[in-house]
């Protein structure tokens, strides 16, 4: 046995080790390096792109503040603030408190069938925004079913982007409650009761503080996403013009870049404060929670079951309904007059010219997103989570890796603009290919993943790496055998979440697609604005499929995974 | 280059600091080829923070550290020659054992079969054969602590590094692996350096123990010297119990506590006048074979009784003293054979070798 730690000869170890050390060390800095380097081109020279043609004139001269204040001044950019602002305001009223109730009901009650409420309040996720304009349009608009209902008022306007906004933001809403929900002690409510305090008086002395951090975050998310949203004013705001709109017609109508610039920075504060208010939240919530807390198992109780099942299923119905009318339009000869089925609404080539060609692209841009994304999000948190190297690199790498959180699509695909088609931009040859269109969509969603990634990183044991440096194993075997195989799940989230996002935005791309590089989202606005409706339906309902398909393989891959791949996770 | 006269480490004025706190200063520490050493100290102490320089996993402010006459104070840890078991062993749950242990073989140009059977010989040695397909997660504590040595064994270092590793386990697991650990260290005599909080841990394994506080070095001692002469009263409190009585020096080798005049063996260089701190195991309070001759023999009221099992722990009240209250523990044997019961009164003795002199207070 003696034999078995046998001293390496003196003279071997350092040419055994030497060479390892300057490779590992290089490989680690080069690796971080090029992060930070790609990192800045996709993020940080876009908006800096942004800020710098706020500033300037048509003929790029800089004129300091002048555009803000001819903005200012101009009535009806100035209306299409105060239009946002009305409007987004209004969804957040309707949609907060409807959410809550609604994550309340999911959390805190009893009702049956918790599993399919929750997926029926998800749908949105998996369809373009505009999808749900569509919809009422198909039920309230001109020709609309249900047309009486509006009793004379227009649906072309703020009370229809109002419905679709509430409908679009629903599920990010009810996601961000649920959580917080989830999130409370069930001593506290057990100590209330053995002490015979009211009901009421539980909710509003213990639930709705545990979730107020959860309501104040939910309630900067829908602000930010409804100002910033464009597809559904466009299908469904008529002559009602907002910031997002405005944007639009000011770059790609009158090629007005200044002022599409400034319109971008406008956009930019409510994100930019969501963001912050986010961040400030987070540290609170996780804090509140103790180890010891013990989860609230609710308890059934048969009249506030009755009265929420009747709430939920009265919103899963608002929700599900419109997209089941839209898909059933989709199929339908001529809304409202002739309800015979067809097919004839998928033949896209009749109102598209490329005919199926932008979903091709659609898929295309999804998948390369999905798999150059998630490669590039996964070890870009790992170099910055796991290698102790460079400590100020990675700080640099972690604060653009944040930063996307903070811009909303509008604007990351404005700066996009105004970068990669500078004239003395050498990447400009990118411009209005796939590439820039996938670089654009990596970056847009580039921080949720990097929290995902970096969320299940943090949970792995920390010295995975020092063992592996006291065995001479450089890292990046370990995190090919170790690290990788274990955050497997992860990284699907993250690919799943990524491909869902690429399928549906619009928002960025709108500005970046390529005579051959027409999405699908993009495609569904032409066929809108060209009239044909069922058909954009049909388009809509395709990537809306696409993508709960692509969920539900994921659910099915997740099973496998922590089933019968990784055995080891078993005991 | 190395004999066995130079140390095979040795680390001189090493210092760190975490902002304004000095987590290690002016470390100077040698240690021989095979030896098994200690670092023993409270939470806080630096231990940790030692153990991880030397392992150059978190790297010093200031000082060196030479290992087999090599300078490594600046080298990352892969080109350090150690192995290292952690509290939480960080063993890769998705790996088998076999793979484990297997890890730091994989890249040095082995064959499947060389590496196969190499594994094979270390699951034997930790006690573990036929366990290499397993997962981590199937093994118990004691399982995988000996998977996380295994492992750490296998590319043969020259020294092994062990932080805390028994402490994440239940105190029967504990003290048979602690055994176990010693003498296959000792069989393989690989010099090993192990971070405690546990003094009897550190009292039941080590060659030498390195006693920290506060970030310096408090003692460095064979665990009897340790135990026995304590260089310092935090030595003294911190490993095994001890009795502190506030003492005034009389004359040479005599000490008073109280109205107690008491003869010490360790003639402390104190002035007469001097008030020092006397120190005391509680095991080393005599009850038997006390005559006439016997010094430092007084009279002393047993107060309460403490059972612990293999011993009971007595406080005795000095008579005619006010507030010196003396632990003394009393083995099962002695509380039966002279039927200890609390209020009696008693002659105890204090053995003149087995008091120690301290500097006292604001000194």
């Amino acid at each position: 046995m003696s034999d078995l730690v046998q001293p390496l000869p003196m003279t071997d170890t350092p040419v055994k080790v030497a060479p390892l050390r300057v490779s590992e060390r290089h490989v680690a800095g080069a690796l971080i390096l090029a992060l930070c380097a790609v990192l800045v081109l996709i993020i940080a020279l876009p908006l800096w792109a942004l800020l710098s043609k706020s500033l300037e004139n048509t003929d790029g001269k800089f004129v300091g503040l002048a555009n803000f204040v001819s903005y200012a001044t101009t009535p009806s950019l100035f209306y299409s603030l105060l239009n946002s602002l009305l409007v987004a305001g209004v969804t957040t009223a309707i949609v907060v408190p409807l959410a809550f109730l609604y994550a309340y009901a999911l959390r805190r009650s009893c009702i049956p069938a918790k599993g399919a409420f929750y997926a029926a309040a998800m749908v949105p996720v998996f369809a373009p925004s505009l999808l749900s304009g569509l919809a009422l349009i198909y039920l309230f608009g001109n020709q609309g079913i249900l047309k009486s209902w509006m009793m004379g008022a227009s649906l072309y306007g703020p009370v229809g982007i109002i419905a679709a906004e509430v409908l679009y933001c629903f599920p990010h809403a009810m996601l961000i409650l649920v959580t917080a929900l989830a999130l409370s002690d069930g001593r506290l409510r057990e100590a209330a009761d053995a002490m015979g305090t009211s009901r009421w008086r539980i909710f509003h002395t213990i639930t709705l503080p545990g979730a107020r951090y959860g309501v104040i975050s939910a309630t900067f998310v829908v602000f930010t996403l409804v100002i910033t949203d464009f597809g559904i004013p466009k299908v469904i705001g008529g002559q009602f013009s907002v910031l997002a709109t405005d944007a639009y017609r000011q770059v790609v109508g009158q090629q007005n870049f200044p002022m599409g610039a400034v319109v971008g920075i406008i956009l930019l504060v409510p994100a930019v404060l969501a963001f912050f208010v986010d961040r400030v939240v987070q540290r609170r919530q996780s804090a509140m929670l103790s180890a010891r807390a013990v989860p609230y198992v609710p308890k059934p109780e048969r009249r506030r079951d009755l009265g929420l099942l009747g709430f939920v299923s009265l919103v899963a119905l608002a929700i599900v309904g419109p997209y089941a009318i839209a898909f059933w339009g989709s199929f339908v000869k001529y809304w409202p007059y002739n309800l015979s089925l067809t097919l004839g609404n998928y033949d896209f080539s009749a109102v598209e010219p490329d005919g199926w060609g932008p979903y091709r692209n659609s898929l295309l841009l999804a998948s390369l997103t999905a798999v150059i994304g998630t490669s590039l999000i996964f070890t870009g948190a790992y170099l910055i989570e796991k290698v102790k190297l460079f400590p100020r690199l990675r700080a640099f790498a972690q604060f653009l890796a944040m930063l996307p959180m903070a811009v909303p699509g509008l604007v990351l695909g404005l700066g996009y603009v105004f970068f990669y088609n500078a004239g003395w931009n050498p990447l400009g040859f990118l411009y209005g290919t796939l590439a820039i269109l996938v670089i654009n969509t990596v970056a847009h969603f580039y921080t949720v993943g990097h929290i995902t990634a970096l969320t299940s990183l943090k949970q792995l044991d920390g010295e995975f790496e020092s063992v592996s440096a006291s065995l001479k194993v450089p890292f990046w075997s370990t995190f090919r055998r170790v690290t990788a195989p274990i955050c497997l799940p992860a990284i699907l989230d993250i690919a799943v979440y990524v491909f869902v996002n690429a399928l549906t935005t619009v928002s960025a791309v709108i500005f970046l697609y390529g005579a051959d590089t027409k999405l699908a989202s993009i495609a569904i606005v032409h066929m809108d604005e060209a009239g044909a409706m069922a058909s954009a339906a049909g388009m809509a309902s395709v990537i809306m499929a696409t993508a709960i398909a692509v969920k539900l393989l994921h659910v099915g891959l997740d099973n496998l995974v922590f089933g019968r791949l990784q055995q080891w996770r078993q005991r | 280059m190395s004999t066995t006269t130079t140390p095979f480490l040795s680390v001189r004025n090493l210092a760190k600091n975490f902002g304004a706190f000095r987590a290690l200063h002016d470390i100077d520490l040698d240690i021989h080829r095979g030896e098994f050493v200690c670092f023993l100290g409270p939470s806080g102490c630096g231990k940790t923070t030692l153990l991880r320089a030397v392992a150059g996993l978190d790297l010093q402010d200031s000082g060196t550290i030479h290992m087999g006459g090599r300078d490594v104070s600046h080298a990352s840890p892969s080109e350090r020659d150690f192995g290292i078991v952690f509290q939480s062993y960080a063993l890769f749950p998705n790996l088998t054992v076999a793979d484990n242990v297997g890890y730091g073989l994989v890249n040095r140009r082995r064959t499947r079969d060389e590496i196969a059977k190499r594994v094979n010989e270390l699951l034997t040695l930790v006690g573990l054969p036929e366990q290499g397909r397993k997962y981590p997660v199937q093994l118990s504590g004691g399982q995988q602590q000996r998977v996380a040595l295994a492992r750490a064994l296998a590319t043969a270092p020259e020294l092994l590094l062990l932080d805390e590793p028994l402490s994440a386990l239940d105190a029967k697991v504990r003290e048979r692996l602690r055994g176990e650990m010693r003498s296959l260290q000792q069989r393989l005599g690989v010099t090993t350096i192990m971070v405690t909080h546990d003094q009897e841990e550190a009292l039941a394994m080590a060659d030498r123990i390195v006693v920290m506080r506060d970030g310096a070095v408090e003692q460095v001692g064979s665990p009897e010297e340790i135990y026995r002469r304590p260089a310092t009263p935090f030595v003294a409190d911190f490993v095994g119990h001890m009795t502190f009585m506030d003492a005034i020096v009389t004359g040479p080798g005599k000490v008073r506590v109280d109205e107690l005049d008491l003869v010490v063996a360790n003639a402390a260089p104190f002035a007469a006048g001097t008030p020092v701190r006397l120190a005391m195991r509680p095991e080393e309070v005599r009850t038997r074979g006390i005559g006439a001759e016997t010094p430092n023999r007084f009279e002393a009221t047993i107060g309460d009784l403490a059972f612990l099992g293999s011993y009971c722990r007595a406080h005795l009240e000095p008579t005619g003293s006010r507030a010196t209250r003396i632990a003394a523990d009393f083995s099962s044997n002695a509380m039966r054979d002279l039927g200890i019961v609390p209020g009696q009164v008693r002659t105890v003795a204090f053995p003149p070798e087995a008091l120690h002199v301290f500097a006292g207070e604001g000194r």
